[in-house]
């Protein structure tokens, strides 16, 4: 009996073709993923890497609600061109909290992963409500609506409870001050040694210019202006974390 | 009431509480936008149950007419005039997105139509709207006449077609109004997943329950793609969009699968729905409508077998090919890169047996443009699958990465292989479940044919140009060491491709509406079928 005469056992079977079947494309799967959650080697070690803020977490929201990766990535490959044009490529450390990633899989426009610190919070804002005006050539739509919508934040620490949930480090006490974080970080001139203390190197700015409204564009542009900011590269070792 | 109408009458009475609380509950106003089309089509599902049962007057369908089968028409009628409704919808937003990256000022300046908004409607409404009724409609066909059976179910069947098109509009709304998860062909947020599981858990029983009724020893070839489509999805579907919502009365969720992990799980389930939604779903398709339209029988069983066993195997691998030099680890990066060449093969396996079944009808081509859009989806296939395991080499990948390429390579297989293979299926499946001879005008579709392979050739020529253009700006180097371009310079040079991609995707269109016409046309003033003779067969002498 050759081999494809056996085959009539699947042909004639349509449950032992489902078995059959679901036993196929399970390998490629098991042996890709599951590995990735036990190797240590996965995620470098670094220094740095911590939860987002409430107010970045809010504004990391709006960069999803927007579909802003669909036209940004926020991964640098280690090749010549990109490490000078963007900075040092990207670590898995530094989107361990990322729940989804935004790697993102096209630069329609430029990548974004170390955006933080290297556009002053009115470049963003006035791009972001017309980035004609300070690119002539993007091909960017326009935010301008995010300068007027007040941001929802009133319920940023139930996204915090479901982030613990799946692993994401806060503490009973991130969770307990998170409404209050959220809005001492947009206030320069509060007392804001908590927020810095839970969050070191986060930023207390108005980031919107209007320090009278707590507005989707303070978070977005928080949250654009930590990207790729956390992990200290300058006492990074390339070497020890060689894969 | 059969049992089966009672079951989903209650499931869908107890859905409409559960609705109507959310919707008085929900914390966002898009969640209680949601749960108001939930609480509205659970109770048009119990309207149309009760109705039908009060119509049909205790009588049920019978199984057969005469000796023959009486298959069970109606779900797919619906799912193919929902296909082609959903195939131009999708094409219009595609070409409205791709002038918006020509002319920004189409954005109007509006939150609901931004680019970044759109797409996601754009790729989920021609993936799974038109090409996902596309298959519902083929596979309830092919199933049933493959087995020679009726399909099983007074609801089950209606259950599938109408929920997972209310599944399509809960997704496109949510985009428009800013819900999404942030993964990309798996926007949909936590409710909108939930309940195509339960549709597509439904779809599955249907289906496997018409195979079981079924009269041929055989399960044929086109059912083996089907249930590898079926099963596969399920499981993607379910680990990809595995989330934690924030409320159970809001739309908000966070995925489980974080960084590096969640990159690898979102392109196993990317690449294989291009793998098993795109390509085994409408591979079953070829191995129906090819042979049939051709009046051929498939070219090589053999080969049908060993390419669908390494088919479903290899295409798992290949989703890291999209992570090339990123933090993903390597290993990982070249395990996908391997398999992706590997690939390479049984693609072509399946491209050959469909080729090859028109050995001896190769004139055909000449008079009939529906097999000709059939023959020339699948050598489309064989050149985008070709392409693919091209550009998931590294070398190659670091260049085409993050580029117009890349689109230009989804859209050579979505235009020409998923959208010819689709439409050659619908000109032959229309006339035949609306009992009519042929299709209202061949001239129509061969009008068809060539204003959209026009099209394709100039999206998919324009985009290789632009994707390895701004590749090769984006590495380029002055003599004195410092990068060449900057960036935005990279963006104005791609201005005059787009204009000519989206010159590719009006024709594209303009020949989805001829269609949408004809089959217009067809439905409603199409030459009836002849009833077929009964022609007592004598006995061989």
């Amino acid at each position: 009996m050759s081999l494809m005469q056996k085959h009539v056992v699947f042909e004639r079977n349509s449950i032992v073709l489902l078995i059959g079947i679901l036993i196929v494309v399970a390998i490629g799967g098991l042996v890709e993923i599951v590995p990735l959650f036990y190797l240590k080697s996965t995620i470098e070690t670094v220094t740095g890497m911590r939860p987002y803020s409430p107010l970045e977490l809010a504004g990391r929201n709006i960069f999803i609600r927007e579909g802003c990766y669909l036209c940004h990535s926020q991964m640098i490959r280690p090749m010549r061109d990109e490490i000078e044009r963007y900075g040092h490529f990207s670590l898995a450390a530094e989107s361990q909290y990322d729940h989804p990633f935004q790697w993102g899989s096209k630069r329609t426009g430029p990548d974004l992963a170390r955006v933080g610190g290297k556009y002053s919070d009115d470049w963003h804002v006035a791009h972001l409500i017309d980035p004609r005006s300070v690119v002539p050539a993007s091909v960017m739509p326009p935010y301008a609506f995010l300068k007027d919508a007040p941001l929802k934040g009133d319920r940023i620490a139930e996204d915090m409870k479901a982030l613990r949930l799946e692993g994401v480090p806060y503490t009973d006490e991130d969770i307990a001050n998170a409404v209050a974080d959220l809005k001492a970080q947009v206030n320069p001139d509060g007392d804001a040694e908590e927020v810095i203390a839970r969050y070191p190197k986060a930023v207390v700015r108005d980031f919107d210019g209007n320090p009278n409204k707590l507005s989707e564009m303070d978070a977005l542009v928080a949250y654009l202006q930590m990207l790729g900011t956390l992990v200290d590269f300058s006492t990074y070792d390339d070497k020890a974390n060689l894969r | 009431m059969s049992l089966e109408e009672i079951l989903y009458s209650g499931f869908l009475g107890l859905l409409f509480f559960y609705c109507v609380l959310a919707a008085g509950k929900a914390v966002d106003p898009v969640f209680a936008f949601h749960a108001t089309i939930g609480a509205i089509a659970s109770a048009a599902g119990i309207f149309l149950i009760v109705r039908s049962f009060i119509d049909r007057d205790g009588r049920v369908e019978p199984d057969e007419i005469n000796g023959k089968p009486n298959y069970n028409l109606g779900p797919i009628k619906f799912a193919s005039i929902a296909a082609m409704f959903w195939g131009l919808a999708g094409f219009s937003v595609g070409i409205w997105i791709a002038l918006e990256l020509a002319y920004p000022a189409l954005n109007l300046n509006l939150p609901w139509t931004t680019f970044g908004r759109l797409r996601p409607l754009h790729t989920s409404a021609v993936i799974f709207a038109f090409g996902g009724n596309v298959l519902l409609a083929t596979s309830f066909y092919v199933v049933q006449r493959t087995s020679r059976a009726r399909m099983p179910g007074l609801v089950t069947p209606w259950f599938v077609i109408l929920g997972y098109n209310v599944f399509i509009v809960l997704a496109g709304t949510g985009y428009v109004l800013g819900v999404g998860q942030g993964k990309e062909y798996a926007e949909p947020e936590w409710y909108a997943d939930l309940w195509l599981t339960i549709v597509w858990v439904a779809y599955l029983l249907v289906f496997l329950a018409t195979l079981w009724r079924r009269k041929e020893p055989h399960i044929y070839v086109a059912n083996w793609f089907y249930l590898a489509f079926i099963v596969t999805i399920a499981m993607l579907h379910i680990v990809n969009n595995a989330a934690v919502p924030v409320s159970v009365f809001g739309s908000k969720s966070y995925v489980v699968w974080s960084g590096v992990q969640d990159a690898m799980v979102q392109w196993w389930y990317g690449h294989n729905a291009v793998g098993f939604f795109l390509t085994a779903g409408f591979l079953a398709i070829m191995y129906y409508f090819v042979p049939k339209r051709a009046n051929r029988p498939v070219y090589s069983y053999r080969l049908s077998i060993i390419h669908f066993w390494a088919l479903i195997f290899l295409y798992i691998w290949a989703g890291p090919h999209h992570l090339h030099y990123t933090a993903l680890p390597e290993w990982a990066s070249t395990l996908g890169m391997v398999f992706s060449v590997m690939l390479w093969m049984p693609s072509w396996g399946g491209m050959i047996n469909g080729l090859m079944t028109l050995s001896g009808a190769w004139d055909k081509l000449r008079t009939d443009p529906v097999l000709r859009l059939l023959v020339v989806s699948v050598a489309f296939y064989g050149m985008s699958t070709f392409e693919g395991p091209l550009m998931s080499v590294k070398s190659v990948n670091s260049l085409s990465h993050y580029t117009d390429w890349t689109i230009g390579h989804v859209h050579s297989g979505a235009l020409g292989w998923v959208g010819y293979v689709s439409f050659g299926a619908l000109y032959c499946l229309v006339p035949w479940v609306y009992g009519k001879r042929d299709v209202y005008s061949l001239k129509l579709v061969d009008w068809h044919f060539w204003i959209s392979t026009l099209g394709i050739v100039l999206y998919i020529t324009s985009m290789w140009v632009s994707g390895i253009m701004q590749g090769l700006m984006w590495r380029a180097y002055t003599n004195l060491g410092f990068l060449q371009y900057s960036f935005v310079e990279t963006v104005e040079a791609m201005h005059p491709y787009y204009v000519i991609r989206a010159l590719g995707g009006i024709l594209f269109l303009a020949g989805a509406v001829i269609m949408a016409v004809n089959l217009y046309l067809t439905i409603r003033h199409g030459e009836a079928e002849k009833p077929a003779a009964d022609v007592a067969l004598a006995p061989a002498e």
